[in-house]
């Protein structure tokens, strides 16, 4: 046993101290903050404002017409062929212009520019025409301003899990989709990361023959099983320092941008603009809301430690398989033949999760989160849906069993594979070892 | 006996590596374990340190039957040998020796010495991958005996070496012997084992066919033959022995090889000498291991 602990410590200490550790484990946190914090920063910095001039020939637009913080409009009247010619050299962006048959021809508007227009541009040229339009059409049908402004209503459903014991919570059935998809993915990709850690370890060990001074001094499985230990808790602290930088770094750009997201509306002058401005934060924190009610409707210590659960054991049972690979082979290169009978489960589990996440009752679902090879990415996939307790359990008990397995048939190929050498070995020949003696 | 080895049988799939052997090694030798390519060494010592285990058959190791306890007992340096390139050369001596169960401490001050004692003490903090082959082979045979241990299997442990090394692994692995353990040496080499070993085996397709003290072995093999220097001439036709050769040396002088027949007395026969010829040398031919060695090999197929 304490060999195993020596095993595992090295195996921990040689990766912890490698420089590709610590830059995955720092970067990561980094972009993950960066994915939602630089839009925002963005979205503060001082624009470049651009002008638009609107040639209005139907004459329904008006100047408080325009609301757009990012586009100065500026309402002309005049020869179109002189403004054509003179726009551009002016500074302005784009030429509109709104046709006369407006009204009853809804394409009747027509957007000049010396470079292609983007897209944000033309939208908002859209939408403050087809606003205007719909005033008007609703004013010419009788309706007045205030009874349209009236039916401007937005819905967005609320929804309430009830539990066994009659417990409602508010959840979000976006958000905790959201929540199932990016576990599933993380998962996925760190059960292919470690395991051909694990597997790349022990062609090392084999091709530097470092393998046969090794086990005069351990049993294979001990060799074996420390290493995997060894690298899995590798995964585990990258996780953790993921975590606790992710939200750290997170806390610490939130606290910079509160005040000046506070000054930006402040220094709106205009009532209507800052009015304008409040319509679009509101639209802005509303995914930000959706990820505080999914926080708040999950369990979190339970999710985070069935995530746990189930990376290291998921993880085990791979890796264990990805072991017995690289035993029975002599280079990555040649391992890529037998790769593939690992990944395949990897793959259809991630594939199924899809599944699972549209439909996390159906019975598919609860299969792929029962089989061990595919519970781990399907449960957590499931978890933030909300999952019976037995179920729970009955898929953890198997899993771990389900390791056992694959560890004992890895340990038995593994023991034969790291003494084979200038042999090339066939899936045959590997089921073969399995029945060897001592 | 520090090592019995009883009947022991191993066969993978339908190659039969080790076919009943039985082997004893006397404790405090170093013990030449020979023979051709794949003619079962490695399996046997590969059951020896408890790699792979026997199909049939016991070992007792220091009158016990061998189990993982005696794993520490062992030290073992493969012919196919290598380290971890990436780690120190001190991190992996240390992991290494506490994997043979030495404690932090006592593997830091044993280790420390054999560096002080290799003068390689300024290697402790280079990774692996910087040293040459023969540091990497120092390096290697520091990590198999730090632990002391009771049996120390050597396989080929002088090929890649050069004369200084080789000269300095020979006298290492003497004064290890010189302080009781037990070596069992692995090898091609006829000269080293002539050199070193007190005692041999030779194995040849999966058996033990020779087995013994060396100077017992090599007494076996001789075959009456002598090797006369002398001046005049040589009788051929002679009552007490048969002329194999003659060559002459570089100081000018006759050389023949001789066989006595067979119930003729040495005295006898260079009493006939005598009085043919001038009898410079007259010194009895004990057969090399190289002789010894093709002569069993070649006559077992």
């Amino acid at each position: 046993m304490n060999k195993i602990l020596l095993i595992i410590q090295r195996e921990y200490v040689t990766r912890v101290q490698k420089k590709s550790f610590w830059i995955a484990s720092l970067l990561a946190p980094f972009l993950i903050t960066a994915i939602y914090a630089i839009p925002i920063w963005l979205a503060l910095r001082d624009k470049e404002v651009k002008k638009v001039e609107v040639l209005d020939q139907s004459g329904i637009l008006e100047a408080k017409d325009f609301t757009d913080r990012e586009i100065q409009y500026q309402l002309i009247s005049g020869d179109l062929e002189t403004y054509k010619k003179t726009f551009a050299k002016q500074g302005f962006s784009a030429l509109v212009v709104v046709k006369k048959n407006i009204l009853e021809d809804p394409r009747a508007v027509q957007i000049f520019s010396e470079k292609n227009v983007s897209l944000p541009l033309k939208s908002s040229i859209e939408r403050i025409v087809q606003n205007k339009m719909r005033a008007v059409l609703m004013q010419k049908a009788g309706i007045s301003e205030r009874v349209y402004e009236d039916t401007q209503v937005d819905i967005s459903g609320e929804t309430i899990t009830v539990s066994e014991q009659g417990k409602e919570t508010s959840s979000s059935s976006g958000g905790a989709m959201i929540l199932a998809g990016v576990m599933g993915f993380i998962l996925y990709i760190t059960l292919l990361l470690y395991g051909s850690q694990v597997m790349n370890g022990v062609i090392e060990e084999k091709s530097s023959r470092i393998i046969e001074v090794i086990i005069s001094s351990v049993k294979p499985y001990q060799l074996m099983l420390g290493k995997i230990f060894g690298v899995g808790l590798v995964g585990l602290t990258q996780f953790l320092l993921w975590i606790v930088l992710t939200i750290g770094l997170s806390r610490v750009t939130s606290v910079l941008y509160q005040p000046e997201v506070k000054k930006e509306i402040l220094s709106i002058k205009d009532k209507k603009v800052q009015e304008a401005v409040k319509e679009v934060d509101k639209s802005d924190i509303s995914p930000m809301e959706e990820v505080t009610k999914v926080l708040a409707s999950t369990n979190i210590p339970l999710v985070i430690g069935c995530f746990m659960f189930y990376f290291f054991f998921g993880y085990l049972l791979y890796s264990s398989l990805f072991a017995a690979i690289g035993s029975a082979v002599e280079s990555s290169t040649e391992a890529q033949q037998f790769t593939f009978i690992v990944m395949i489960p990897i793959i259809i589990s991630f594939l199924m999760a899809q599944y699972t996440m549209q439909d996390p009752d159906s019975s598919v679902a609860v299969w792929a989160s029962m089989i061990p090879f595919t519970s781990p990415i399907n449960m957590m996939v499931r978890l933030p849906y909300g999952v019976p307790t037995w179920e729970l359990i009955c898929s953890m008990v198997l899993l771990v069993l389900g390791f056992l397995a694959c560890s004992w048939i890895s340990a038995r190929i593994y023991r034969v594979g790291i003494l084979m050498y200038g042999k090339k070995v066939s899936i045959k020949e590997l089921s073969k070892w399995i029945f060897y003696k001592g | 006996m520090i090592l019995s080895i009883q009947d022991v049988v191993k066969t993978y799939s339908e190659h039969v590596a080790l076919d009943h052997v039985s082997l004893e090694v006397p404790k405090g030798h170093i013990f030449g374990l020979l023979g051709p390519n794949g003619a079962g060494k490695t399996s046997l010592i590969r059951i020896i340190t408890q790699i792979t285990a026997p199909d049939s058959g016991r070992v007792i190791f220091d009158g016990a039957a061998l189990s993982e306890r005696h794993v520490n007992d062992i030290g073992y340096l493969p012919e196919e040998r290598g380290l971890y390139k990436k780690m120190k050369v001190g991190e992996q001596l240390m992991y290494l020796a506490q994997l043979k169960g030495m404690s932090r401490s006592e593997a830091q001050s044993k280790l420390k010495d054999w560096f002080v004692r290799l003068d390689i003490k300024e290697w402790w903090n280079k990774p692996v991958d910087d040293l040459s082959k023969g540091m990497q082979q120092k390096t290697q045979f520091i990590a198999t005996v730090v632990h002391e241990p009771k049996l120390l299997i050597l396989d080929e442990p002088f090929s890649g070496f050069d004369p200084i090394n080789a000269n300095m692994l020979k006298d290492e692995i003497l004064a290890i012997r010189d302080r009781g353990t037990t070596i069992l040496f692995s090898t091609h080499r006829m000269e080293s084992v002539e050199e070193l070993c007190d005692g041999i085996a030779l194995i040849n397709h999966a058996n033990v066919v020779l087995t013994g003290n060396k100077k017992e072995v090599q007494n076996r093999f001789k075959k009456n033959e002598f090797e006369l220097i002398f001046g005049g001439e040589l009788p051929v036709e002679n009552e007490s022995f048969d002329l194999l050769g003659t060559e002459v040396t570089q100081e000018g002088r006759q050389k023949a090889r001789i066989k006595l027949h067979a119930h003729v007395r040495i005295n006898e026969a260079l009493g006939e000498l005598i009085s043919h010829v001038e009898v410079y040398s007259f010194q009895e031919i004990i057969p090399s291991f190289n002789d010894i060695f093709i002569e069993v090999v070649s006559q077992k197929k």
